[in-house]
């Protein structure tokens, strides 16, 4: 019995490292959702984290911890100078100058020779274990569950709801927002130096408009209203594209195709009929039944 | 120079049509259309599709763009239209596009697979001329042509025509749109037919420039278009054509006297700078679309 | 006695519209002061250039001697001055409490630290805030609903949550804009008893309203705003039979 649980432990290690990952990089995105900001540069911050960690410790033989230190504060330093401008701009506008800064990180990296630019850098050692990918998601859930109903929560939920009226009432919101932008940039650095480490390998095309877009999917899907929806949609649509590869021969559909398609649906069944993401199921099924009693 | 001046200009030609269709509907919706650069892609594979199939390019390109006119209709029934009481409609409305991208990027990959696709050979002359000191092709010379032509029709759609009115006064308030009496829904759907089948047209045209059509060759050019339509102004039709022309202008500058890869750092460089510097670019205007 | 808020010459144009046009007025501390006038009278605009929503195009404001003219809304209200919205502006999901929790933010000094690390101190810090919250709701009459969600409370309720909010952070200077707006005489009654009761108690007012018999009640100097200048402005009795102030509200016969 323990042999098959090793067994299905090895197989399922990525699948469940990437749980861990992608949902570091979900709560990323989450942060400055949480104060209605729309930033996508969480890919650019995960690629300065990866890398920064990644020549640390190949090139410094620098202890990991340090490394994953530096994967955080690193993208956290440069968020202040993106952000102060940045988070002057309205909605859409911000979004896209996040998504351009990601895009500049990635070419940055491209035409980088001693990073050997497109390739990527590879036989990064295997730092990274399950538990210390677990660990961070686990710190940064408890830290983000403990601001929410302080004072700080409420000044965020504020911003979100009605940013003049906040402002009216004291509470400075380009640095609330300045701040949850870098704690961002914190955590995808950390989880992309721990993504380096567990996949042995970096490269920028890992690192593009797509994975952010990926990003910005698992914390809707799972739920932006509160802190812990980001990890659902991350665990979600991390175990989907498993589970579809054994049903997409019985479709008759490529795996690849039928996952893609697969995540689009979902992302449009979520943003139309399930806004708050699949955290807020019950809640919903227990409105429509409430709705469909009263009309009984 | 000239050469460079002729090429600037063709590149700059997709650009502009494909950055006209996402600021149209960002001035008339206030919602970032992340769907249009699927369209883009699927009307490059429709056309590919019917030459395939032995129908001629020039009634392959006219039918690719009304097949792209028509989805952008499906398009915002489907996925603008259910979001628009919505407080955070844009950004439900982006993430809702985002999802259309991925379900359109999905059917090419099935469809056509992942490898890149080339028109067959003679679908378009192979002649060149030669024009203040450098070489065009016929093909060159065509898009930028068929681009100025949509320029102006557009144009002529949007000042002349009583649709075209319809769509300004929605773009400006829908409310009181509505109350003069115009049919708003009706209004919408031509405009997101007026995008896309422009979004398609600059798919056909660049699959046909550039000889190489693939499910992600929106992606890039995407961005760019992002870059494009912040420059020109969000909302500006005349700011997006001019935007899109420097933008082609520039880049191939910078191709030849900084190397290729430099090429996309200038549009990511102009849009960071114009955001922090002028958020509204060239030509758009600072105010805020009420209600 | 100095002033508390004083207007120079404020002026703020929108496009070609001169919303506010050197309007001039100053009220003192401790007072209830009224700002009344007709419909567009530039009336609001005022209270969101004096709140920081907006920057004056010309004219300044001092609040305590300090020139306030195009500082941040937040900084505006360091300094002491809170408001509330003509179109009632709470946080719909939020409870009644949290809403005045909300506002609380410029006077509660919790440590980041010791919330991390779940310290009693923590914990009794954000008890007394939430006391603080239901005893301000409980001078406002909610003690009833102090847990509903503000899009519950019916639209007396949420303008006496709103005034209940501006509290909170212990102003110097209130900014109310018609938060008698869609009230019926009884609640009206008692929205008026709470102004003269926070006036007591040291807070200064800036009234905006149209009913004027509130205003009469209430306020002990009143100014009188008609397309963004001052037409009048003195106690209640003398600004009531004012001729221009009459003409304002009735239209020129002629």
């Amino acid at each position: 019995m323990w042999e098959q649980l090793a067994d299905l432990y090895a197989t399922y290690q990525s699948t469940l490292g990437y749980i861990g990952i992608n949902s570091l990089l979900a709560l990323s995105v989450y942060t400055t959702l949480s104060c209605g900001q729309l930033a996508l540069g969480s890919a650019g911050f995960a690629a300065i984290g990866a890398y920064a960690a990644a020549l640390l410790t190949m090139r410094a033989g620098a202890p990991f911890p340090l490394a994953l230190l530096a994967a955080a504060l690193l993208p956290a330093a440069v968020a202040v100078p993106l952000g102060l401008p940045v988070l002057r701009l309205r909605g859409v506008f911000l979004a896209i100058a996040t998504i351009g800064f990601g895009e500049v990180v990635r070419l940055g990296i491209v035409n980088w020779d001693y990073v050997n630019g497109a390739q990527g850098i590879v036989a990064i050692p295997q730092k990274a274990s399950l538990w210390m990918i677990f660990l961070a998601v686990a710190v940064a859930l408890f830290a983000l569950g403990r601001l929410r109903g302080s004072k700080w929560g409420f000044a965020l939920e504020a911003i979100r709801e009605d940013e003049p009226a906040a402002r009216t009432m004291g509470i400075a919101t380009t640095s609330y927002k300045l701040a949850m932008l870098v704690a961002g940039a914190a955590l995808a650095g950390v989880a992309g130096g721990l993504e380096a480490h567990f996949t042995f390998m970096v490269a920028p095309n890992g690192f593009g408009f797509g994975r952010v877009v990926d990003m910005l999917v698992f914390a809707m899907v799972g739920g932006a209203q509160v802190f812990w929806g980001p990890v659902v949609g991350a665990a979600f649509l991390t175990l989907l594209p498993e589970i579809l590869r054994e049903v997409a021969p019985l479709v008759g559909i490529e795996p690849g195709p039928l996952r893609l398609m697969v995540n689009g649906l979902v992302l449009l069944a979520v943003i139309l009929f399930l806004p708050n993401g699949i955290v807020s199921l019950p809640q919903r099924l227990r409105e429509l039944r409430q709705a469909r009693r009263a009309a009984a | 120079m000239g050469q460079q001046i002729i090429n600037g200009l063709f590149l700059g030609s997709i650009y502009a049509l494909f950055a006209l269709g996402y600021t149209l509907v960002f001035g008339v919706l206030d919602i970032l259309n992340l769907a249009h650069a699927a369209v883009f892609m699927l009307a490059s594979f429709v056309a590919l599709a019917l030459v395939g199939h032995g129908i001629p390019i020039l009634l392959a390109l006219p039918l690719a763009v009304l097949f792209a006119g028509l989805l952008g209709v499906a398009l915002e029934r489907i996925a603008f239209r259910p979001l628009r009481g919505r407080a955070d409609s844009n950004i439900s409305g982006l993430i809702s596009s985002l999802a259309m991208a991925t379900v359109f990027e999905a059917v090419a990959l099935e469809i056509w697979g992942p490898n890149i696709s080339r028109f067959p050979f003679g679908t378009v002359p192979e002649t060149q001329f030669s024009l203040f000191g450098g070489v065009v092709s016929k093909l060159q010379l065509a898009i930028i042509a068929v681009a100025v032509v949509l320029f102006l029709a557009l144009t002529w759609l949007v000042k002349a025509t009583r649709l075209g009115r319809e769509v300004r006064a929605v773009a400006e308030s829908p409310r009181a749109a509505r109350i003069l009496g115009v049919d708003v829904d009706r209004a919408i759907s031509a405009s997101f037919f007026i995008s896309s089948a422009l979004g398609g047209a600059a798919g056909v045209l660049f699959g046909l420039a550039f000889n190489s059509i693939s499910p992600d060759m929106g992606r890039s050019v995407e961005l760019k278009g992002l870059a494009v339509i912040i420059l020109g102004g969000m909302g500006s039709m005349p700011g997006a054509v001019m935007a899109g022309f420097a933008l082609g202008l520039t880049e191939v500058f910078v191709v030849a006297n900084l190397g290729a890869s430099w090429r996309d750092a200038v549009s990511f460089a102009g849009l960071f700078l114009v955001l922090v510097l002028r958020p509204r670019g060239l030509l758009g205007t600072a105010a805020l679309r009420e209600a | 006695m100095t002033a508390l808020l004083r207007l120079e010459g404020l002026e703020r144009s929108f496009g070609g519209v001169r919303a506010v046009d050197g309007a001039t007025m100053a009220v003192e501390a401790g007072r209830v002061h009224g700002l009344i006038g007709p419909n567009g009278a530039g009336k609001t605009t005022v209270i969101n250039l004096v709140s920081g929503l907006l920057s004056p195009t010309a004219g300044a404001i001092a609040f305590d001697d300090r020139a306030i003219a195009g500082l941040p809304p937040h900084r505006i209200a360091a300094l002491g001055v809170a408001r509330t919205f003509q179109n009632i502006r709470l946080f719909p999901d939020l409870s009644a409490r949290d809403n005045v929790l909300v506002g609380q933010h410029l006077v509660r000094r919790p440590s980041l630290l010791a919330r991390m690390l779940m310290l009693p101190r923590a914990r009794a810090e954000e008890h007394r805030a939430r006391e603080l919250a239901t005893a301000l709701l409980e001078r406002v009459g909610l003690s009833e609903r102090v847990g509903e969600k503000a899009r519950n409370l019916s639209y007396g309720e949420q303008r006496r949550v709103e005034i209940a909010r501006a509290l909170a952070s212990e102003p110097r200077l209130l900014l109310l804009d018609e938060p008698t707006a869609g009230m019926n005489p009884v609640e009206v009654q008692s929205v008026a008893a709470l102004i003269r009761k926070v006036a007591a108690e040291g807070h200064s007012v800036l009234l905006v309203e149209h009913n004027v018999r509130l205003v009469m009640d209430v306020c002990d100097r009143i100014t009188v705003l008609n397309f963004g200048k001052v037409i009048a402005e003195g106690r209640p009795a003398e600004v009531a039979t004012d001729p221009a102030v009459v003409a304002a509200y009735l239209g020129n016969p002629k």
